[in-house]
């Protein structure tokens, strides 16, 4: 059960960004983004802002303010414009306590730097690829990081804080379109400076990567031989035939434990 | 001495006659050695294909080109295998002495291991190297206590350890501090980051943020002038000279196999302590059963020669495994459909994964191939699980997974006595 925290009056803002579906390219809800709106939406209920930098493409927009926000903040500027300095500005003066983004943007560079930069400028703690926040009590919010293999860290961090939200938090809600399409969206037009040292880069559709191969370094034919036709399986595995099941048992248990997924 | 080769063509003559008495002798004198090689009629050595081999049991001339019976087959061949064998162990150690400039990678260690991501990131490390000027050393970073003991055949020439309390768990702010202080004493050529979910990437960015570098993030072809990255989605890559800081895909240079580095440690002056906004409260024990299939570390998987499931269940939730299933035993609807493994359902990448009850068909051993270590627990000695796993008990499921609950609770119950 999540605990009712909205009562506390947490400034949180999400950053949302413009999503690319992996396979057709069309822009929609980035998977994360929305992930962590629907996080700051069990935190602070309809006091969250949402900020966008870019040009912001109205139906996404629209797509995100339909999961039941009524405004958002759009600072307005070029897509090809370096939108770190402008949301510094912007965040050093409004002050959130909680700053919520994605791991990595779903279209150009996705060098998933954002958060960090935005953590070095302000001076705040950075807590990455978290799945849920719990209780905040007395400027403390205790945090609960996604780690590999579905294993999850429990971590006390002091506001603020950024966040980025990895794809092991909550699903977000379904979008509505009727109440998107009815929200405000507060356009602030601001000048950010172009990104020069990314107009000098080639792009260009991904190619696939190579395979590895598996090179045989044999100095002899017969050797070659052998690794060609060697069947795959392992072989030479413990058979324990004759054993009582007690034995058995006991011998599956101290490979377990010898693994470490028994403790 | 003159330097010509003289012939003597009545040696060369017994060498050539398998039939004479003194046949063995000649070979001697005119090749240098008894097996094998003679100077021809040029004076190039020749391959004597008389000399190789020997007379089988019926007679008939056997040559072993897998040097299976050299060892018995007398001293001369036991030395010759003895070689081999050495020759495969110690390969040539590689020493760079006060290097011109150094590369840095820090490595994930995931379990105090390193990955074959690590072992990707010190190669390309290696490339780099190859294709800079002057004398370059790779430097190995490693957080906490480390458990591998192959880091000279990895490529690391040097390796700096970070040890103490503060650094294990999730310690970010403290890593980075350290990371500076690499960075202010070595002041390497380039930083190399494996971009993995592990650690690298978060490391990577963070020490990118604090000295204001502009990184390539999943770099997956690399020079010493061009990157190419991979983008948003996987769908653009882009083409950027190659910058200083590099967070590396998986595979992105081939792993350094051929040579022996010295891995020579180097002791830094001292890391300054930070102030941790960050405190770390330790894992959180997960239900096995929410983890997804695909990432699961621990598997139970049941088959076909499962009768009893309401212990199949307790097994699982008492081993705290995540619960797997062959098609058959989804097909008779004993389990959702999520819980499949196999070619059909889910790829497994578990470390530890049991099968009970599974004979291994095909596609069920297509969809557990990336696992460690898989134990069978099967009536079937003879089937295709069983030759597969590391650990086969044959006998009736039902007593076994019995036995190991008890033996499981017993444990659990001791350990609850001893910590009281």
């Amino acid at each position: 059960m999540q605990p009712d925290l909205s009562a506390k009056n947490l400034n949180v803002t999400s950053l949302i960004s413009v999503g690319q579906h992996p396979k057709s390219g069309r822009a929609r809800r980035a998977e994360q983004d929305a992930r962590a709106v629907e996080l700051g939406l069990n935190l602070s209920g309809d006091q969250l802002e949402m900020l966008h930098v870019g040009a912001g493409d109205e139906a996404v927009m629209r797509s995100y303010l339909g999961m039941g926000l009524p405004k958002m903040t759009l600072l307005k500027q070029d897509d090809s414009a370096d939108a770190v300095p402008v949301l510094c500005d912007y965040l050093a003066s409004h002050a959130p306590d909680i700053l919520l983004t994605g791991v990595r943007a779903e279209s150009g560079e996705a060098s998933g730097m954002l958060p960090f930069l935005l953590a070095e400028k302000l001076g705040w703690p950075l807590v990455s690829r978290i799945a849920e926040i719990g209780d905040v009590n007395d400027g403390v919010a205790e945090v609960l990081q996604a780690l590999p293999r579905g294993q999850r860290r429990a971590i006390k961090v002091r506001l603020p804080f950024v966040a980025s939200v990895d794809n092991a938090a909550a699903e977000p809600r379904q979008s509505a379109f009727g109440p998107g399409q009815r929200a405000g969206i507060n356009d602030m037009p601001v000048a950010g400076d172009v990104d020069a040292v990314r107009s000098g880069w080639e792009e260009s559709p991904a190619r696939k990567k190579p395979k590895r191969l598996k090179v045989v370094k044999a100095k002899t034919a017969a050797d070659r031989f052998k690794a060609a036709t060697a069947k795959a399986s392992g072989g030479g595995g413990k058979v324990l035939k004759k054993e009582s099941p007690a034995e058995q048992a006991q011998a599956v248990l101290d490979l377990l434990i010898e693994e470490g997924v028994v403790r | 001495m003159s330097d010509l080769i003289r012939r003597d063509p009545r040696t060369e003559w017994i060498a050539r006659n398998r039939l004479h008495p003194l046949h063995a002798e000649a070979l001697f004198s005119t090749s240098g050695h008894p097996v094998g090689d003679v100077r021809g009629p040029s004076g190039l050595l020749r391959k004597n294909p008389h000399g190789v081999g020997f007379i089988g049991p019926n007679g008939i001339k056997r040559i072993d080109r897998l040097a299976i019976q050299l060892g018995e087959s007398g001293p001369q061949g036991g030395q010759r295998r003895g070689a081999k064998a050495a020759a495969e162990v110690q390969l040539p150690l590689v020493t760079v002495e006060s290097p011109d400039f150094y590369v840095v990678a820090v490595l994930d260690m995931v379990g105090g291991r390193l990955t074959g991501h690590d072992k990707d990131v010190l190669g390309q490390g290696h490339k780099l190297v190859a294709a800079t000027e002057g004398k370059g050393a790779v430097v190995a970073v490693v957080f906490g206590d480390s458990k591998e003991d192959g880091f000279d055949k990895a490529g690391a020439d040097r390796l700096i350890q970070f040890h103490g309390e503060q650094y294990d768990g999730y310690s970010p702010e403290q890593r980075v501090t350290a990371l500076e202080a690499v960075e202010r004493e070595l002041e390497p050529e380039y930083w190399l980051f494996p971009d993995s979910i592990a650690g690298g990437q978060e490391l990577g960015c963070r020490l990118a943020a604090r000295l204001g570098e502009r990184p390539a993030t999943q770099a997956w072809q690399v020079d010493a002038f061009t990157s190419l990255c991979r983008g948003g989605s996987q769908r653009i890559d882009i083409s950027r000279e190659t910058p200083r800081m590099l967070l590396l895909g998986e595979e992105c240079a081939d792993q350094i196999d051929e040579t022996r580095h010295e891995a020579a440690v180097i002791e830094l002056a001292g890391v300054p302590a930070t102030l941790a906004r960050i405190e770390d409260c330790g894992s959180v024990d997960v239900d096995p059963g929410q983890v997804p299939l695909g990432e699961a570390e621990f598997i139970l998987s049941a088959g076909n020669g499962i009768h009893d499931w309401d212990q199949f269940h307790q097994a699982a939730e008492i081993l705290r495994a995540t619960e797997g299933a062959s098609r058959v035993a989804v097909d008779d609807g004993f389990m959702p459909r999520h819980r499949q493994v196999g070619a059909t359902g889910t790829w497994v990448t578990a470390r530890v994964y049991v099968a009970v009850g599974i004979s291994g068909a095909i596609q069920h051993m297509q969809g557990i191939g990336q696992c460690d270590k898989v134990v069978a627990i099967n009536s079937d000695a003879g089937c295709d699980m069983v030759k597969r796993a590391d650990l086969s008990v044959i006998g009736d499921s039902q007593q076994i997974l019995a036995e190991l609950i008890r033996l499981v609770e017993s444990r659990q119950q001791g350990g609850a006595e001893d910590a009281a």
